[in-house]
């Protein structure tokens, strides 16, 4: 079973706005969906690497800061004419507004020693 | 009934052979059961469009031709990944790889060509392609993903088009080329000259009088080896240097070859029974690679396998136009004066215009035109009606616009399109012909656009545009509709439609508007609701909240981002003018939270690059100064030179104006970005000539200037009007600004919008005193609610906390149904 994570509350992301996050070096964005969906994703566009969190959201699709690729964030698909791929993770709103990230066990189970110490 | 018919096999789904079945299924519907044989996976796509594939403009979808179901309804066989092994021409029957047999009563070879790869040594590495098919376009762009240079040999057509594709996808581009000038074969000197000065420009670099040897690596290429000794880093190489007719299989099956498979002027091969088209096939000692004679060929070959009279493929005079963005070069015919032929030039660098004509006995052979491309089509339509065009060379050279020869006396483009042959082709890209276009109009497509949709005519290059807008003014006459473009792919609607709605409705808020207009995406797009939030705030300054989700990253965050996702802060440094105290502070902070790079930007203040997004809150907290706004579509800066404060020739103060219009213009929103400058004397060394709105101080008064650029278009401003007193500038200065805001459509600059409106209106509009005293009211007004945003997220938590990570000590409390959760608790 995958772990889940509790990374903070509904009231935390603006609507339509994001957050960033980071495990174990891992850069995730989560998305605040105008009907207070939430998605996260990796944060770094498949094109040239642009950081996600800040790019425009647009129903369910994300417009990199940088060069205005559009991402879909349920499925981390760059939309045409363009093509790549980012590796989305599951969320979760619980009734109270807290929000659960599932992500991959290696992710957690290995953690980087050095930034555990540090 | 239906196994009366003859079998007809074709080998090759490429544009070539398809475009045959296509113009036999309209001749003969019922006369063949059609099989056909692809080597490649796909349906029939342009090939052509393979450049735009790379550079980003279309999707692979997009440049499918004949998709799956159009093989389904027209009855064809198609066997798809499937090459085709052996012919038996004594028993007709084909043999494919997969192990399909089929027998045929005729077959057609189009079995094209491939891309010439260099027998040099480490040709065979990986990283080493051709540009030939989508295999090949998506090898790049997964390069592009991985590798930072590319080397692109071959500076003709193609290799061009690939490098430019290459440039798009973020990479480091090197063309390479045998000769010492680019695209030979279809540009005189001249021209080339001037296109790769052009290319560079863009970033392409070259390496001409080069002949590679080898490619260097190990597994993976790693740069070229050129026969003077010297290297080139790549780790993409990509072999551009020409294409081989495909004829493996001809040669095989005892067809005669020489450079292609040799045709008569009907495309019959030696062996009864089998014909050829297309790149494969050699005529009268020539294989095309272009798409137009390929078609040409098909027309005739089909009409001869329909039982139809035709003409004999008599060769092709060919043209051809550079596909690659920002560069206009077309050529046609024989562009190198021949022996008794006579040359026109006109060549401007500074507006890099080059035009060539070739003419022979009063008539046109051959065009190269560069940088203004406009007259190719009708050029080249002259080239192949080989025309009379005595006492019109000057004026065929100089490049009248189309409607002018068309209205012309005598032998103008309407009697040319009228006189043209139904089957001419028109559209060579997608080999539209034009009676397909006539019967489109007459079918009831009344706007090119429809024309476009209906068969694609237009669709891929647009060179032959003209004529079709030429061919509908003749045949749809009072019927034509031109269709206007909505402000993104989310409305049809104009910026004006919107803005009236908006007005008459009272419509609110961004969601508002694209709900009661009816927009096709309901959260819009990243281009419509940033002018959607622009144009409320506008209209509404006192009831619109601004939604900062609908505004681009750099005016949420109130900094300029970079590409690493560190941003760029720039503190307001009114007119320029700065302090010993305030060069303390700014130098204090960059030390304080280590700022990698300062700057001195082009607007006289001072830029903070790659500050974290979560120190940015902190930074503008110690700098305890207003934003620049130096990120946003706003007033920047207002430059300023030393003026009569100091300066021997300063007539007036430009500094103290300077500030004082700053002051009054600071956190103004505007359609783009506005930039202001003030000169103390006519030598303006502050440059308000290329400002948005320029002051030049002159002996006792004010020099007015506007719709200044200093940007991608330069633009000198126009004189607006000249003002005695300080007072009268601000009023003018605040009055075009607003009027500029209320008039102009998102993302417009002053320059392309007085362009458009006309200096005129603006000053019939500025010099009613009434309106220009209202104009400025409802600035002051609007302006008077703003608040500096820095200060304001500094001190609102809520506004503050969208600057910082979701806190790390929350991360690691794992939910307790994994099993590693403790640890992770633990180290927490």
């Amino acid at each position: 079973m995958s772990p889940q994570i509790k990374v903070g509350k509904l009231t935390d992301i603006d609507p339509l706005g994001s957050r960033r996050l980071n495990v174990n070096g891992l850069e995730i964005a989560l998305f605040r969906l105008s009907d207070g969906e939430i998605l996260a994703v990796e944060n770094r566009c498949p094109h040239k690497g642009g950081v996600l969190s800040e790019g425009m959201v647009c129903g369910p699709v994300v417009h990199c800061p940088l060069h205005d690729w559009r991402i879909d964030l349920r499925s981390g698909e760059a939309l045409d004419p363009d093509k790549g791929c980012i590796e989305t993770f599951p969320a979760e709103v619980q009734a109270d507004g807290t929000i659960y990230l599932t992500l991959p066990a290696s992710l957690l189970c290995t953690p980087d020693a050095d930034t555990h110490i540090a | 009934m239906a196994n009366k018919r003859k079998k007809l096999v074709l080998v090759g789904n490429g544009m070539a052979g398809v475009r045959t079945i296509e113009h036999l299924l309209k001749l003969a519907p019922d006369l063949y059961d059609i099989t056909i044989f692809g080597a490649e996976p796909h349906p029939n796509y342009n090939r052509i469009m393979l450049s735009s594939v790379l550079a980003g403009g279309a999707s692979m979808e997009e440049i499918v031709i004949n998709d799956l179901d159009w093989y389904r309804e027209n009855g064809i066989t198609l066997h798809l990944g499937q090459a085709v092994s052996k012919i038996d021409s004594d028993n007709r029957r084909v043999y494919a790889e997969g192990g399909i047999e089929v027998d045929y009563d005729e077959l057609i070879m189009a079995t094209g060509s491939n891309a010439f790869i260099l027998p040099i040594p480490g040709a065979d590495k990986e990283g080493v392609i051709g540009f030939r098919d989508i295999k090949d376009c998506v090898a790049m762009q997964e390069a592009s993903r991985k590798h930072a240079k590319a080397a692109v040999i071959g500076g003709g057509l193609l290799g061009l088009e690939a490098a430019r594709g290459l440039l798009n996808l973020g990479m480091d581009v090197t063309v390479i080329h045998i000769n010492e000038y680019l695209m030979e074969r279809q540009l005189d000197r001249p021209a080339s000259l001037m296109l790769q000065k052009e290319l560079e420009a863009q970033g392409m670099k070259f390496l001409l009088k080069k002949q590679t040897e080898a490619v260097l690596g190990k597994q993976r290429a790693k740069g070229l080896l050129f026969k003077d000794g010297s290297m080139l880093e790549a780790d993409l190489v990509v072999m551009a240097v020409g294409i081989r007719p495909n004829v493996v299989l001809a040669e095989r099956s005892g067809l005669a070859v020489e450079r292609g498979i040799i045709v008569d002027d009907y495309m019959r091969t030696n062996v009864p029974g089998i014909y050829s088209v297309g790149e494969c096939a050699q005529h009268r000692g020539i294989a095309y690679g272009l798409v137009a004679p390929l078609y040409e060929q098909g027309a005739v070959l089909a009409k001869s396998l329909a039982g139809v009279p035709v003409d004999g493929y008599a060769g092709s005079v060919t043209s051809t136009k550079l596909k690659v963005s920002g560069v206009d070069v077309f050529s046609g015919g024989i562009f190198v004066e021949p022996e008794g032929a006579r040359a026109l030039r006109y060549q401007d660098e500074i507006e890099g215009v080059y035009k060539k004509l070739v003419i022979m006995e009063n008539k046109l052979i051959g065009a190269v035109l560069f940088g203004e491309t406009g007259e190719g089509a009708s050029l080249f339509s002259l080239i192949k009606s080989g025309e009379n065009i005595a006492g019109r060379e000057k004026e065929l050279l100089l490049g009248l616009p189309a409607d002018a020869l068309a209205s012309g006396s005598g032998g103008g483009s309407t009697a040319r399109l009228e006189a043209m042959p139904v089957d001419e082709i028109v559209c060579g890209c997608n080999g539209v012909s034009k009676g397909d276009i006539v019967s489109a109009i007459e079918g009831g497509c009344t706007s090119l656009g429809q024309i476009k949709g209906c068969t694609k005519a237009s669709a891929s290059c647009g060179g032959c545009k003209p004529l079709v807008e030429g061919l509908l003014q003749i045949y749809a006459g009072d019927d034509v509709v031109t269709v206007k473009e909505g402000i993104c792919g989310c409305t049809a609607l104009s910026r004006d439609e919107i803005v009236a709605e908006i007005k008459r409705m009272g419509l609110k808020t961004v969601k508002e508007v694209m709900n009661v207009l009816e927009w096709n995406n309901d959260e819009g797009c990243s281009k419509c609701r940033p002018s959607l939030n622009y144009y409320l705030g506008m209209l509404f300054p006192a009831e619109y909240k601004d939604e900062k989700e609908s505004r681009f990253a750099n005016e949420r965050y109130h900094a300029n981002i970079q590409k690493d996702g560190t941003y760029s802060v720039i503190p307001r440094i009114y007119g320029g003018v700065t302090s010993p105290t305030e060069l303390k502070r700014i130098a204090e902070v960059a030390e304080k939270f280590d700022v990698p790079l300062v700057k001195f930007t082009g607007g006289q203040r001072l830029d903070l690059l790659g500050v974290k997004k979560e120190d940015l809150p902190g930074v503008w907290e110690a700098l305890d100064m207003p934003s620049g706004h130096g990120y946003g579509k706003a007033l920047r800066t207002v430059k300023t030179c030393v003026g009569s404060t100091f300066c021997r020739f300063g007539t007036q103060d430009a500094m103290g104006m300077g500030v004082r219009l700053e002051k009054a213009f600071e956190r103004m929103n505007a359609p783009a970005k506005v930039k202001l400058a003030v000169s103390g004397c006519p030598r303006n060394c502050a440059e308000a000539t290329v400002k948005d709105f320029g002051v030049v101080a002159v002996d006792g008064g004010w020099e007015l200037h506007v719709g200044g650029n200093a940007g991608i278009h330069v633009r000198a401003t126009d004189l607006l009007c000249f003002v005695k007193t300080d007072d009268e500038v601000e009023e003018w200065a605040s009055a075009f600004l607003q009027y500029y805001r209320e008039n102009a459509t998102w993302n417009e600059r002053t320059a392309p919008w007085v362009e458009r409106v006309g200096l005129d209106h603006v000053k019939q509009v500025l010099s009613d005193e009434a309106e220009r005293k209202a104009l400025h009211l409802r600035l002051r007004d609007t302006l008077d609610r703003t608040v500096d945003p820095w200060k304001q997220i500094v001190n609102e938590p809520e506004l503050r906390k969208n600057f910082e990570r979701l806190p790390a000590a929350e991360v690691l409390s794992v939910s307790s149904t994994d099993r590693n959760g403790s640890k992770e608790e633990e180290s927490a």
